[in-house]
């Protein structure tokens, strides 16, 4: 999957030579903002909606349901093996979007830039989300551009918000899971959170996994094509699997059963897990989704799912048993045990 | 993964079951002294393997909880400094002193940061001239070798702004001071396996004997565990008693020569506050006094800084094993990991931490 990742580099023309970096100017309203707007975001965002200049972005809205989400991207470091902050905010966005059950249509993006960042670094990280949205066959239709003082944030802060359209004939919440559903989650968990984790600045640790983060949008759409018996989708980005499953055991009033062996790993994030104490079932993805399928469809959807690039590692890693609210793991070694939700950040092991 | 999954063999597993189940005849009760162990033994759900003969008492070792509450007060205080980068293990962040933790004392503007190892907090010493840097140096055996070499790096460095906040800690003390307390019924001792891949066990072979007491030195995974339990009740089972290697493929008698070399050059043996177990004799480790401006706590003066533990948490009657933590009036209830009132809710390696995660109903 990851070579298939499109790779920038810094040879595309730089449009604007005289700032190097980021100033307040270019966040103040005036010309400087103007031309950072039209030298750098239009010509890669490039729509008829967003060159129309308006204070709003004018959509054409249908007859369907219209799903609506937002999310903030912070992450730091902002490049990171795999990825960056850029892709993610794109990526993120629109898997809120397709596990909800939509078809992502239009994304807004709004900066916050610290004085001071550097112009070639902003122009990097929208190039990347150009083709992150290409890619996910959105558009990027408004947005807005800020700067703050030098210190008071962290180089580039982004907030994306998105509209879908709801697919007709499904209905994804947690309290449709049904005993007998399979959970089926489409590759390696934790890669995301490993490769953070690895280039933040003082971590002596060097890791080769990278970040999963790919838009879902067309895996899911041939994963409810197949079938209209998905019941539940959940992307497990912050907090990780055992998070996501415990919101949905909760919300759906029922026991979910997993299977330690089942759970997809690569060996080197394996490796880099044991090595700095900290449990895979609660770091970030951003490229998987969790499916609740009904039994007698789950083969199906995996063999669907496994023809796509970003499902090929599919697996069934669990299924809904009768019980009340919970999460449970059959280990490895064949006793079982509850899968909790963390509280706050996990930390790393002293010894 | 060579060398883990071997130990997490679901056949082997089984069998070192079966084999425990035939050999028992009574009730035993054996302790892990290490706190990875009590983790590993709640995250593989090792207890319900066991028959229920078995009962595992979850030993005082994990460094997290043994460190005194007033040990957390001077780091908070040392790390409101201006002047001051106050360099830690992760789970010591969360770890409440009687005021705050120390990621309170980061949001409140301190320069609290995470690293792996005392050798990465040197490094920022080096970059940071104009600031004291500060490292939280706690643990047993385990890390003091490389808390020592930290101080050494240091020293040949010249660096004159680095220095340690030293709390370490030793097994074998504690040991002894369970195996003399009235309140405390343990008949068989699983070691930890990282702890003797430093000091090698030979110091455990005089206490097996003085307590007629069988000492099994164990590692970390599933098999690891239910082999060192499986060797520990047939020695209990035959009234034999004396220090056994289960974790051979690492640790030998004598132990890693150059890193005990390092911890007789840079540490003194000195009385030792632990948390809800009070002082015991000669169960820590000190800077030597050439090494003193290297010492935190003269570099700060923070001798005038005393607290008591939170009196609901029954961590030290936890750490002796006399209870268990679900028998705590505070557990789940008020004392959980968003609200820790000991310390032993706050590391993932600490008994009421890995109850509440793994055990919970």
């Amino acid at each position: 999957m990851n070579e298939e990742v499109f790779k920038f580099s810094l040879n595309c023309p730089l449009p604007i030579t005289d700032y190097k970096h980021v100033s307040l100017a270019h966040g103040g309203g005036g010309s400087l903002s103007k031309n950072l707007i039209q030298k750098i975001f239009y010509p890669q965002f490039e729509n008829e909606i967003l060159l129309a200049e308006g204070d709003s972005a004018i959509l054409n809205g249908g007859s369907k349901k219209i799903a609506f989400t937002t999310d903030s991207y912070v992450v730091n470091p902002i490049f990171f093996p795999g990825g960056n902050i850029g892709e993610l905010a794109v990526n993120g966005t629109v898997n809120d979007l397709a596990v909800s059950g939509a078809e992502p249509r239009y994304i807004s993006a709004a900066f916050i830039l610290e004085e001071g960042f550097p112009i070639d670094e902003l122009w990097e990280i929208v190039l990347s989300m150009k083709e992150a949205a290409k890619k996910a066959g959105v558009t990027i239709v408004t947005g807005d551009t800020k700067v703050v003082d030098k210190g008071k944030g962290d180089k580039v802060f982004i907030n994306t918000a998105g509209i879908g359209f709801q697919r007709d004939g499904i209905d994804i919440a947690p309290e449709n899971i049904r005993v007998g559903d399979k959970v089926i989650i489409n590759g390696n968990i934790a890669e995301h959170g490993i490769a953070i984790m690895a280039s933040r600045e003082g971590l002596n640790f060097k890791s080769p996994i990278k970040s999963d983060t790919a838009a879902l949008n067309g895996l899911i759409q041939e994963a409810l094509d197949f079938t209209n018996e998905i019941h539940m989708m959940r992307d497990p980005t912050r907090g990780g699997l055992a998070s996501s499953l415990n919101e949905i055991a909760e919300k759906g009033g029922k026991k979910i059963l997993i299977y330690e062996d089942k759970l997809p790993l690569a060996p080197e994030a394996a490796a880099a897990c044991e090595l700095l104490g900290l449990d895979p079932l609660y770091l970030a993805n951003e490229g998987k989704a969790l499916f609740f399928v009904g039994a007698e469809q789950a083969e199906g959807v995996l063999q669907t799912m496994r023809k796509n690039p970003l499902g090929k590692n599919a697996r069934i890693i669990g299924e809904v048993v009768e019980g009340g609210a919970s999460v449970v793991m059959k280990t490895k070694i064949g006793s079982s045990r509850i899968v909790d939700m963390i509280s706050g950040e996990q930390l790393p092991r002293i010894c | 993964m060579k060398y883990v999954d071997e130990f997490r063999d679901p056949v082997a597993a089984k069998n070192l079951q079966r084999k425990i189940k035939e050999l028992c005849t009574k009730q035993w009760s054996i302790m892990e002294i290490c706190g990875g162990q009590t983790h590993s033994i709640l995250k593989n759900g090792i207890h319900e393997l066991l028959p229920e003969e078995i009962n595992l008492i979850h030993g005082p070792g994990c460094p997290v909880c043994v460190t005194p509450v007033e040990m957390i007060d001077k780091a908070v205080e040392i790390a409101g400094r201006e002047d001051v980068i106050f360099t830690s293990f992760g789970d010591m962040l969360r770890v409440p002193g009687s005021q705050k933790d120390l990621l309170s004392v980061k949001s409140e503007g301190g320069d609290v940061r995470m690293v792996y190892s005392p050798l990465d907090a040197v490094k920022i010493a080096a970059n940071n001239p104009e600031k004291k840097v500060v490292f939280f140096a706690i643990g047993f055996e385990t890390t003091a070798p490389a808390n020592a070499m930290a101080v050494l790096e240091a020293e040949r460095k010249g660096l004159q702004n680095f220095s340690i906040l030293c709390s370490q800690v030793l097994v074998p003390p504690a040991i002894k001071a369970l195996m003399n307390s009235k309140d405390v019924n343990i008949q068989g001792f699983l070691a930890a396996g990282h702890v003797c891949t430093v000091m090698g066990y030979w110091e455990y072979v005089p206490l097996a004997e003085e307590f007629r007491i069988p000492i099994v030195v164990t590692g970390f995974e599933p098999v690891d565990i239910l082999e060192g339990v499986y060797r520990c009740v047939k020695q209990l089972e035959e009234g034999t008693y004396f220090v056994e290697n289960q974790y051979s493929r690492v640790v030998t008698k004598e132990g890693n020569k150059a890193a005990q070399a390092l911890l007789q050059k840079v540490f003194r043996k000195t009385d030792m506050k632990w948390r809800g177990m009070g002082v015991i004799p000669e169960s820590g480790l000190k800077l030597k006094e050439e090494y003193s401006d290297f010492d935190a706590e003269m570099v700060f003066s923070t001798d005038d800084i005393f607290a008591d533990e939170p009196e609901i948490c029954i961590v030290g009657e936890i750490l002796k094993g006399v209870k268990k933590p679900i028998e705590c009036p505070a557990f789940q209830k008020e004392c959980t990991p968003e609200h820790p009132l000991g310390a032993a809710m706050v590391s993932s390696e600490g008994a009421c931490s890995a109850y509440f995660h793994y055990f919970r109903n």
